[in-house]
């Protein structure tokens, strides 16, 4: 069979070699001898030049007809704006019926509160409560109008000076909104063409900023400072242009996704070996690290003047509103007429803004309270250390304790599932307030979710008794399968 | 040719603003060709002045060190603040004037003084009693009222300024789902979401809705939280005219036909967005033809009502009902809390899926701190008082004062002969100065003279664009206005801002 096919083949083949070779077997043409192929090769040639010479082919464009275009928008049919509602997208939060304390009232029953990120307690503090009562009689309660425009009350300059003066830093700018400050400092520094070096689980706030930013972003490991050395190598080695374009470093220095707090010391030693700028995002650190809660700086032994620019929201430890960011006169000028969330909104109000100046005077009068509140944190990391089923992830200084599935199931969306049992049935069951990561579908980090367990000064040590009872009663019900 | 050294010492040139001005906008705001050509060579020498005294910087500063360390690139580059330097901080004490007073219809500006040609400027304890026609106060909640001050203060011993947390975790309050209910009701929609700052309401909610693969189209003159929404979404974003239906058909049929750019595919969804009233100008959209418009091509509807709501209508519920627009056809209606009802924040109003869907994912909800709960009952109280729910008829009152003030104060702003933009029954209005220099002028006259008013220029408004702009109230009184036109008149001759023959006889009515 197989010789059959290879003999016709062959046949095949030498009867084309006669056909072609056969009338011009003696033609000679300039003195070369044309053979068959030499004919082939030819009309090879000539088909390739003459397809070269056209013009490649492009489908004829007709406008359509405005008919044409009626129906095609006839037939179009538009996403909806919002995917189909599932039962996990109608849960509804608990609602609080007083103050958000370390003690609250929820659906007419006394919770212990470990939700909310009232670090120095200082929410329901007579004195801060004053001061606003003075300021609403005074100012009324918004500021109508932004900075540049009769927006500007003397309460916020008193601010920017008071924190200015308790940060040791010439001055600062002080925003309406906390989660607005970070977006809108960075790209009031950042353009297009800068390169900016952020850790991977920076918030929401810090990703929309560096979006906004279109600079260029590189992510490092989560707090891996390994990691940010070897980045930064990579991108300053031989590269001569990195000197003229402005480079940065953004780190949050509590993350709140995860609770790690970031080596102050090993950055700035990064930061001034390879030229880099810091931007520091301070919201959870601010009046809870340092020995009199200036911060990471402080609590590292960092002069300030080392780092670039800081920006905190105020509504932590502060227990007011709106956020400030401070550094140099340069940076914080700049900001006053190229920050798109200072120039373009409305005023913090006045009375937040007197609240913010009255925390920091208590801070400042009443060290004791970063001592009650580290204790309070070593205190519930002792009562949680042993959890069935759960791990402590967070720094030993961070008063968000962050707790981990110690055998994830591999997906983001039922890990969840299981945390948020274990926080329902404790609200329901035992009265305790703790809360799961919350992660929105624009969000882009992917570090683990947990739960945050938010320790304030103004929780008592039966408060922290409770919680770590509580927590070890339902992790042990809830993650029996799991352990 | 010059010398090539001398072209060492020249800094690098600043980037040239826009010039063009779109001729709708031209043919609204009156610009002929010379005024354009005067403005231009105003900007032309304050430019040429820059680029002089940056060059003289270079030199003196040619020995001294640099404050900017060796090895880093200098943190604000020179070209990219010149305007800042060299235009702003010369007219800069006519912006952010400190207040030492409630913004109310007469305030307490605060005197401030500068040793180094207005670079830095130091406060000073005097203050001096002012006429406010400048902050956003439209219905007078900006001071103490009667209603509505002793319940903030009552929300406030009983929940603290702040809950410290996001909305998810322990920042819901029972005023919160109060407040949520009663704005949905308010505007005419199913249900609502609030947060706490307009700016991140707009940032944070159109990402949220249109994503890559969609097409975001926006009015030419949209404010900047629109276009930081917009460019943080990823869709792909369009412009059309400002208020021109028409354009913005064309714009539609284009884009369907085209597709998205590179795959030709067509749109997941289109997105139109627009505001209730532009605060620049002072007026109107055209909603009835541009909802007409994207009804027929299936495109979703945005409307930004921070500065109408509360303000314009006969109940104050905004611009769909001064325009007789079904609040069903908007998709979406946001708004803010800082202008008609003295507080602080902004909400969505919308389907109740589309509330529950942004509920489980904005990121402002997830990860921003909620909303401070006497600003809240603030928002509460005030939308009582203009429902008549407190039992008074304040809230019609005041919302008859600031119409009839609005349409006086315009009338005869035109009848002096200034060119005034603004529809009828909007708070807003401006007066054309064009000219840079006429800016500071004006705002000091007017000081001088008591009177507190706001200037704008470039970037606000286009180059050649430059205006005063008046913001009624509902707290100011009849001889206020009177007292402002007057000073405004003086001023306006002074400065020549008078554009048209002013009218002889009501002249004489005002004296």
């Amino acid at each position: 069979m197989a010789t059959a096919v290879m003999n016709m083949t062959t046949a095949a083949l030498d009867w084309v070699s006669i056909a072609f070779d056969a009338p011009l077997a003696r033609a000679v043409v300039f003195g070369v001898h044309i053979d068959g192929h030499l004919v082939v090769e030819v009309l090879l040639i000539a088909v390739i030049l003459f397809q070269l010479t056209r013009k490649s082919y492009k489908p004829p464009k007709k406008p359509l007809t405005d008919k044409e275009i009626d129906d095609l928008c006839e037939e179009w049919i538009p996403e909806p704006l919002h995917p189909p509602i599932t039962e996990e997208m109608k849960a509804e939060p608990p609602t609080l019926e007083s103050a958000a304390g370390p003690h609250t009232v929820i659906d007419g029953k006394e919770v212990v509160n470990f939700a909310s990120a009232n670090y120095l307690g200082l929410i329901g503090d007579d004195k801060i409560i004053d001061s606003c009562v003075a300021s609403l009689e005074k100012y009324g309660v918004g500021s109508c109008g932004p900075r540049g425009f009769y927006g500007t009350i003397d309460v916020h300059l008193d601010c920017e000076r008071r924190i200015a003066e308790f940060m040791g830093t010439p001055d600062s700018i002080l925003y309406s909104y906390g989660i607005s400050t970070i977006f809108s400092v960075i790209p009031a520094f950042c353009k297009k063409g800068d390169i900016i070096v952020a850790d991977e689980g920076v918030h929401w706030g810090v990703q929309n900023g560096l979006y906004l930013s279109r600079s260029t972003v590189v992510y490092f490991k989560h707090n891996d400072m390994a990691s940010l050395e070897s980045t930064l190598e990579k991108l300053t080695h031989g590269n001569k242009q990195a000197e003229k374009i402005r480079r940065y470093i953004v780190v949050e220095a509590l993350y709140q996704n995860s609770g790690q707090i970031t080596p102050l010391n090993e950055i700035v030693r990064l930061k001034e070996k390879y030229r880099f700028r810091v931007i520091l995002e301070e919201s959870h650190s601010f009046g809870v690290l340092g020995n009199t809660g200036r911060g990471l700086a402080e609590h590292y032994g960092v002069p300030i003047e080392k780092i670039d620019i800081i920006t905190a929201s105020m509504g932590n430890a502060l227990a007011t509103d709106g956020g400030f960011c401070t550094g140099s006169a340069r940076v914080v000028d700049h900001q006053r007429l190229s920050s798109s969330g200072y120039v373009f909104s409305a005023s913090l109000p006045p009375y937040l803004a007197s609240a913010a100046i009255a925390a920091v005077d208590h801070l400042e009068d009443n060290p004791s309270f970063l001592t009650t509140l580290r204790s309070n944190i070593s205190l519930l990391r002792e009562g949680l250390s042993n959890l069935p089923g759960l791990t402590i992830a967070s720094d030993p200084l961070s008063p968000i304790v962050f707790l981990k599935l110690k055998k994830p199931t591999g997906s983001s969306k039922n890990d969840l599932e299981l945390l948020n049992k274990i926080t329902e049935r404790a609200l329901k069951e035992d009265s305790v307030f703790i809360v799961s990561t919350k992660r929105s579908v624009l969000d882009k980090c992917r570090l683990p979710v947990g739960i945050r367990v938010f320790v304030s000064a103004g929780h008592t040590a039966s408060d922290i008794k409770k919680v770590s009872d509580s927590l070890q009663r339902v992790a042990a019900l809830v993650l029996a399968e799991h352990i | 040719m010059p010398h090539p050294l001398l072209l060492l010492l020249l800094p690098p040139l600043p980037p040239i603003p826009p010039i063009a001005v779109p001729r709708e906008i031209r043919r609204m705001a009156r610009l002929t060709y010379l005024t354009a050509l005067t403005t231009l060579i105003g900007y032309g020498i304050f430019f040429a002045f820059g680029l002089l005294r940056d060059l003289f910087r270079k030199l003196f500063n040619w020995s001294k060190k640099s404050d900017d360390r060796k090895g880093y690139a200098p943190i604000c580059p020179a070209f990219e603040d010149f305007y800042t330097r060299r235009i702003y901080h010369r007219i800069q004490d006519c912006f952010g004037r400190p207040i030492a007073s409630a913004p109310d219809a007469w305030i307490d500006v605060v005197e401030r003084y500068s040793n180094n040609n207005n670079k830095t400027l130091h406060r000073t304890t005097q203050t001096t009693r002012c006429l406010n026609l400048g902050s956003y106060n439209y219905l007078g909640f900006a001071a103490g009222d009667e209603y509505c001050t002793p319940r903030v203060i009552e929300s406030l011993k009983k929940y603290s300024p702040t809950t410290c947390s996001t909305r998810v975790d322990a920042g819901t309050t029972m005023l919160h789902t109060e407040l949520e209910e009663l704005i949905a009701r308010f505007v005419g929609k199913p249900a609502a979401i609030t947060f706490g700052m307009g700016y991140v309401t707009n940032s944070s909610i159109i990402p949220a809705l249109v994503g890559e693969g969609g097409l975001i189209i926006s009015d030419s003159l949209n404010h900047n939280s629109i276009v930081n929404g917009a460019r943080a979404s990823g869709a792909t974003v369009l412009v059309f005219q400002h208020n021109s239906p028409s354009q913005l058909e064309e714009l539609l049929r284009e884009q369907m036909v085209k597709g998205q750019p590179g795959t030709g595919k067509p749109w997941k969804k289109i997105m139109v967005i627009l505001e209730g009233i532009y605060s620049m100008e002072g007026e109107f959209s055209k909603l009835p033809e541009i909802v007409v418009t994207c009804k027929k091509y299936k495109a979703y509807i945005y409307l930004d009502e921070a500065h109408s709501i509360g303000a314009v209508g006969k109940s104050g519920r905004g611009v769909c009902e001064l325009l007789g627009v079904d609040p069903a056809d908007v998709d979406i209606m946001m708004g803010t809390f800082t202008k008609s009802f003295g507080s602080c924040g902004g909400y969505i109003a919308a389907s109740e899926e589309i509330i529950q869907y942004l509920k489980y994912t904005c990121p402002a909800h997830l990860y921003a701190t909620s909303m401070s709960p006497p600003a809240v009952q603030q928002v509460l109280s005030a939308i009582k008082v203009v429902l008549a729910e407190d039992g008074s008829n304040r809230g019609a009152k005041k919302l008859a004062q600031i119409r009839e003030s609005s349409n006086f104060f315009r009338s005869e702003l035109k009848k002096m002969g200034f060119v005034v933009l603004g529809d009828n029954d909007s708070p807003i209005m401006s007066i054309m100065l064009y000219n840079l220099a006429k800016l500071p002028a004006f705002s000091r006259e007017c000081l001088r003279r008591n009177v507190a008013v706001v200037i704008v220029a470039y970037p606000a408004t286009p180059v050649l664009l430059a205006r005063a702009r008046i913001c009624i109230s509902a707290s100011h009184t009849r001889e206020d206005l009177i007292k402002g036109l007057k000073v405004i008149s003086e001023v306006g001759g002074l400065v020549g801002a008078k554009c048209f023959p002013a009218e002889p006889e009501k002249i004489q009515k005002l004296d």
